[in-house]
């Protein structure tokens, strides 16, 4: 039988390789080898090859998966449609994309590898403010301009001067979320239920409690769970003992789902309120109707009537077959600011990109209109959308 | 006191699951020493079949008493199929060499199929979680204080699943001690060469037990996919590592440690949870584990040296 052994190991062998690694550089294969011999990685060398190359660091696979892949999505289409409309300086654009299935050490190594080994003028990503805080570093220190779509906690930016993001920061999404609670909804006592593996979680849980209660309002019980978990229910016991009035969960879809589902059968039937992290479709098939009536705050809605939203929205039904989700928007946005800075940049150095990026001014993004603060965060009102009927609805926009 | 019976409530329908699982890496580890890590994903692959069984049933899987027992069989027939081949293609040709090998194949097939399952392509899922269809109408078979708000919900799938559970149990129980085919899966776990020499297929019995094994994860996952409604590609890393340490707690090799070692931490682990906070569930999960071993190294129903099925 030992003839199966090496059938079976290359099988193995496949199947590792094509999970580890999604790269698809978009229009050719030339770029990235002809750098192979160019010397260190000091973001001061500019490129001598014809193709310009971004990196890209995405969940492709893993729990946050739906994420990655709809941000890959928008960066995509922004980099298509830059080359369909000449690319950058007479130049076309790629984009070498990495996965780093949902996990921070993956991200590390990903961003690592687009700054030594591919040399990339500049890298977009991540999603998830736990992997971009890992991929931070590696930019800081590379001299590489990094531009998060949708990482919201405020350390990511803090890392240095090289990162920025297109989405608003997390004190703002839970100051949105208590102040809708308080003044919308009228409630008085909530109970928070928080991801404790995850920053992002922590960080609008702590701003909501804060504000929440700084506008006279009652936070019963604050517990946690740790991303992954399928079972939720001795959090929830101890949650429906104080009788909350509301739920704050600011996690993630596929989390959120199953914790709404095992809520409503514990017999807990009050609103939830969540984040951006709710924002999937995948969210109405994990959690049926328990989700009926709960809000969340979210970065763009579909919804929205003007004509530049309704365009990207068209163009992607086009080439994906689905309506964007917020991650797709941001990809697009990131993927733009980045684009149009390297058309503005003087010699497409790490430094001079970085600068071009920097005094990034009323930008049309499709996701709001972006003007980058001396902290490199965007500054951009809030959509609070209702959950109800398998879809999310627009109830109001909340401004800084 | 509501709230505890609730926890015990919650934490005996986890149990079971890991008790189930649990059993599987017994039974495996009872016959041939081998700790086989993809019995976890094993498990995952049985969830998946399941679901798209209960996909094609479509509406009729709903409540319907034989939509859920073809559901169950598919899956569990499915499972016993995958469980023998790995066993025949990975496993046997390893046999006579060091152990550390077949350890090394187990946890090459477990990242086999955890992440081949992961890929989009054809009939392959994808990596996103589902939500797996309620296959066992949710109803509230008893309810404690205000109707409207209760206190303590008992719910027909915990009852079910622990019936179920109780009876894959005893069942198993009955092969081991009570067959012949049980007496020879308890030969060729005392010295498979000699066994061999008495005239046992041991060949076969071994698969055999694999196949038990993996349907019994089958017939887990299931119960599992029912109480926590998803599934998803990396699910059986997760459970199938909490199922092990179950197993060890237990002793492994010992039918009923494996349960009472799964009843053990999942009470432990939902009281943790409920009652700390669930960022301490894996470090006392592991705790319990290190502590059960610094006491009674064989594991709580362990003997050194005894014959282990």
């Amino acid at each position: 039988m030992r003839r199966f052994t090496p059938l079976f190991l290359a099988a193995f062998a496949l199947f590792s390789a094509g999970c580890e690694k999604k790269s698809q550089p978009t229009p050719a294969d030339t770029g990235p080898q002809g750098q192979a011999t160019q010397p260190a990685p000091t973001g001061g060398t500019p490129p001598a090859s014809e193709t310009l190359l971004l990196g890209e660091v995405s969940s492709l696979t893993g729990s946050q998966a739906s994420f990655g892949v709809s941000t890959q999505r928008g960066v995509e289409m922004a980099i298509k449609e830059a080359n369909a409309a000449g690319g950058v300086k007479g130049k076309k654009i790629a984009v070498r994309v990495y996965d780093n299935q949902s996990k921070p050490e993956e991200a590390a190594q990903a961003a690592t590898r687009l700054v030594t080994q591919d040399k990339v003028l500049a890298i977009i990503g991540d999603v998830a403010s736990s992997n971009s805080l890992a991929m931070a570093d590696k930019a800081q220190a590379a001299q590489v301009p990094m531009v998060s779509p949708a990482s919201t906690n405020p350390a990511v930016t803090q890392k240095g001067d090289y990162i920025f993001r297109v989405c608003f920061i997390d004190p703002f999404q839970g100051f949105v979320m208590a102040k809708f609670a308080r003044e919308n909804l009228k409630l008085d006592r909530v109970a928070i239920l928080q991801d404790n593996k995850s920053a992002y979680s922590i960080g609008l849980a702590e701003v909501f409690a804060q504000k929440f209660a700084e506008m006279g309002g009652k936070v019963l019980a604050t517990e946690s769970f740790a991303q992954g978990d399928t079972d939720f229910r001795a959090q929830l016991t101890a949650i429906k003992k104080t009788k909350p009035q509301g739920i704050y969960v600011p996690g993630y879809y596929n989390d959120v789902g199953l914790i709404a589902r095992q809520a409503r059968e514990l017999g807990l039937t009050v609103p939830m309120m969540g984040g951006d992290g709710w924002d999937s479709d995948k969210l109405f098939e994990l959690a049926g109707n328990a989700l009926d009536g709960s809000y969340f705050s979210n970065h763009y809605s579909p919804q929205n009537p003007d004509p530049r939203v309704q365009k990207f929205i068209a163009d992607y039904k086009a080439a994906y077959g689905n309506t964007p989700d917020a991650l797709a928007a941001l990809g697009y946005d990131a993927a733009r600011v980045v684009i149009a800075a390297m058309e503005k940049s003087k010699d497409l150095t790490g430094p001079s990109i970085r600068e071009a990026i920097a005094q990034t001014k009323d930008f049309p993004g499709v996701a709001g209109t972006i003007t980058l603060d001396e902290n490199r965060n965007a500054v951009k009102s809030a959509a609070i959308l209702k959950v109800g009927d398998g879809k999310a609805e627009f109830v109001t926009t909340v401004n800084p | 006191m509501s709230q505890l019976i609730q926890h015990l409530i919650n934490g005996i329908a986890a149990g079971t699951i890991y008790a189930l699982v649990a059993l599987g890496y017994t039974m495996v580890y009872g016959v041939l020493k081998l700790i086989n890590f993809a019995h976890g994903d094993v498990m995952m692959v049985g969830v998946y079949m399941g679901y798209a069984t209960a996909m094609m049933l479509g509406r009729q899987a709903r409540g319907s008493v034989g939509g859920v027992l073809l559901i169950f069989l598919v899956a569990m027939a499915g499972c016993a199929l995958m469980g023998f081949l790995i066993e025949r293609f990975a496993y046997r040709p390893l046999r006579e060499k060091p152990r550390l090998t077949a350890l090394i194949t187990a946890i090459g097939i477990s990242f086999t199929l955890s992440y081949g399952f992961q890929l989009d392509i054809g009939f392959l899922p994808g990596s996103a979680p589902r939500a797996f269809p309620q296959v066992i109408q949710p109803a509230q078979w008893f309810t404690l204080g205000d109707p409207e708000f209760p206190d303590v919900v008992l719910w027909n799938w915990q009852v079910i699943s622990l019936l179920l559970a109780v009876a894959l149990m005893g069942g198993l129980q009955f092969l081991v001690y009570r067959t012949r085919f049980g007496r020879a899966m308890r030969a060729v776990s005392f010295d498979h060469r000699v066994a061999a020499l008495m005239g046992i297929p041991t060949d076969r019995v071994i698969s055999v037990t694999f196949m038990i094994g993996s349907a019994l994860a089958a017939g887990a996952g299931l119960l599992y996919a029912i109480k926590d409604t998803s599934v998803s590609p990396l699910m059986g890393l997760y459970v199938g590592l909490k199922a092990f340490v179950a197993a060890v707690i237990g002793g492994i090799g010992n039918v009923p440690g494996a349960m009472v070692g799964g009843l053990l931490l999942g009470l432990v682990e939902e009281f943790v949870v409920g009652y700390a906070a669930s960022t301490w569930r894996d470090a006392v999960a592991f705790g319990f584990l290190i502590l059960v071993l610094l006491v009674r190294p064989g594991g709580l129903f362990g003997r050194v040296a005894a014959e282990k099925v």
